[in-house]
């Protein structure tokens, strides 16, 4: 593999790192499955997109996508909490309602960002190629992500809400408003997600309809492998686990393509994921039954 | 104090499997006493307890706490005034979190939750103490995650977690039935331990009458959703199982029969 393919790689791996994070709110925190993330991707990436073709300011645009992701969760946590809608099909009512509502954003099924600045044409020192600064821009914006969930999820309200998630009934009556909490929380991990749309446009090359199909697969991908690879209940190292999942999971992917012998293309990246995560769900039962049960 | 004024809690309505759980179910508990609540299966102990708490809405009735009108507010709402021990020692704590992340929640019961740090070093000497007093060793083991302990274990951290922060009223739902015999009894000696230390008012169920007449200073029985027997005092104090047994027989035997004679 080239060096190029491989900062390839890191780059699409941290940018997928942020969705990682916002799927393991969801998932593991607040025990919600939601494929809302399918959605708020494109989402993301067509707000941020649509906003930068029409002049606005790529800081700007990329914050807007950050809160249009954060809406959209909110709107799925609101469906599930105060309408009392299944969790999973909540989300993915939401999903199907943001496929019209990215095509209405963007008027039309892509948005090209080719000549217009990024925040990473922005932020890219003049003596630093592209495919160099880009990463380590990434690196920056992922390891900021990080220790304000750290921070957040050691406070007094981000405690509460993962207590919500891992014994309702217990947080309510500890004065927990759980329902706001599940509503809060999905708008968080939904933002994460927009905000990584919104990069992943930028790094693309524009937004196009197609590009949130199975982002929930990879991001629970990410977040299985990382768990196995750092397996702690640590939330510090827990968060840590899912960047590292979402980087090496992208390294497999790039392999697995670029490795001529093999024989696999471009086409097969959905297929390569579906066994790449069932191998992952696998390895924990294989382990029991070679080591012995724990 | 706890003002419950003929509550009434309808399951199924209008269905073959109708139940009347709560047939205008009157109690009050003043500030400082101590109460257990006895009664058979399906005497609505359990119903009474979760809409105190406010798990289940009552359909008609009204709930007072320390003079305030409680009925219509939801669990969370309501738990500034109420701390609550459940049956189940699992439902009681989140296996996810550490000893410490549990008692820091239970520390902030009813308050504001902000963006301040949940676990604070200063915290920490606190909760020690308090899980010295257990005699189980838990004063060093802070940062375990609680899914790690065993029932009897986490029923007593419950407990400890119920009396962090002041409340009105202490609900107890047959708290030790799921633990063995021993444990049982350590769980029951503490619960009578902190009730005194802390003088809560106290609302214990439990299906045990021997438990019922061991700890508290008041003893009610509920039978069909009503408070059929209510003693305390000498008379409660000379009690014993057979005596309440007596009693328990009499008004099942009076009800049968006023049943009887209105269906006949």
């Amino acid at each position: 593999m080239s060096l190029f393919s491989l900062l390839g790689a890191l780059e699409i791996g941290l940018i997928f790192s942020l969705v990682a994070l916002g799927v393991f709110i969801s998932f593991r925190l607040l025990r919600f499955p939601d494929l809302t993330v399918d959605g708020s991707f494109p989402l993301g990436g067509a707000v941020c997109a649509t906003l930068i073709a029409s002049g606005t300011d790529p800081f700007l645009a990329t914050i807007a996508a950050t809160f249009a992701g954060a809406a959209a969760g909110l709107v799925t946590g609101w469906l599930n909490v105060k309408l009392r809608i299944m969790d999973l099909l909540a989300s993915i009512l939401m999903m199907i309602a943001l496929y019209s509502v990215n095509l209405r954003v963007m008027g039309k099924p892509n948005v090209p960002l080719i000549t217009e600045p990024t925040v990473f044409t922005i932020l890219q020192p003049g003596w630093l190629s592209d495919y160099v600064a880009r990463p380590l821009i990434l690196v920056v914006i992922v390891i900021v992500a990080k220790l304000l969930l750290d921070w957040f999820f050691a406070t007094q309200t981000g405690l509460a809400m993962r207590a919500t998630g891992s014994n309702g009934r217990m947080a309510r009556a500890q004065g927990v408003h759980t329902g706001r909490m599940i509503m809060g929380g999905m708008a968080l991990s939904n933002a994460l997600v927009g905000l990584a749309g919104a990069l992943f446009a930028q790094t693309q090359g524009g937004s196009d309809i197609s590009m949130g199909i199975g982002t929930i697969v990879i991001g629970l991908a990410a977040v299985i492998v990382g768990e196995s690879i750092l397996p702690s209940r640590k939330l510090v190292l827990a968060t840590l686990a899912v960047i590292i999942g979402a980087i090496v999971y992208r390294f497999f992917i790039a392999l697995a393509l670029n490795s001529d012998f093999i024989g696999l293309k471009a086409q097969d990246l959905n297929l390569v994921t579906a066994v790449l995560v069932t191998i992952a769900l696998v390895i924990p039962m294989l382990k029991r039954r070679v080591f012995g049960k724990k | 104090m706890l003002s419950a004024r003929d509550l009434k809690i309808t399951f199924n309505p209008g269905t073959p499997i109708e139940t009347r759980a709560l047939r205008g179910l009157s109690l009050d508990i003043p500030a400082g006493q101590f109460v257990t609540v006895i009664g058979s299966n399906g005497a609505g102990k359990s119903t009474f307890l979760n809409a105190v708490s406010g798990d289940l809405p009552v359909d008609s009735g009204r709930i007072e706490i320390d003079g305030a009108d409680m009925t219509r507010q939801a669990v969370w709402a309501r738990a500034a005034k109420v701390a609550r021990v459940f049956q189940d020692p699992m439902a009681g704590t989140c296996e996810d979190l550490t000893i410490e992340e549990n008692m820091a929640l239970a520390q902030m019961r009813g308050a504001r939750r902000g963006y301040g740090r949940a676990v604070k070093a200063s915290m920490r000497d606190g909760f020690r103490e308090r899980l010295a007093t257990l005699g189980l060793g838990l004063e060093n083991r802070l940062s375990d995650r609680i899914g790690l302990l065993s029932g009897g274990q986490r029923q007593a951290v419950s407990l400890l977690m119920a009396a962090l922060q002041p409340s009105r009223i202490l609900l107890l739902d047959e708290h030790t039935a799921a633990l063995d015999p021993r444990t049982a009894d350590f769980v029951l000696q503490l619960t009578a331990r902190i009730v005194a230390e802390n003088r809560l008012t106290t609302m214990m169920v439990t299906h045990s009458m021997r438990q019922a007449l061991d700890v508290g200073d008041r003893t009610v029985m509920l039978h069909q959703g009503q408070v059929v027997l209510d003693v305390s005092g000498d008379e409660r104090k000379g009690m014993d199982v057979p005596d309440l047994l007596a009693m328990f027989e009499r008004v099942r035997g009076e009800k049968l029969s006023d049943d009887a004679l209105l269906l006949g």
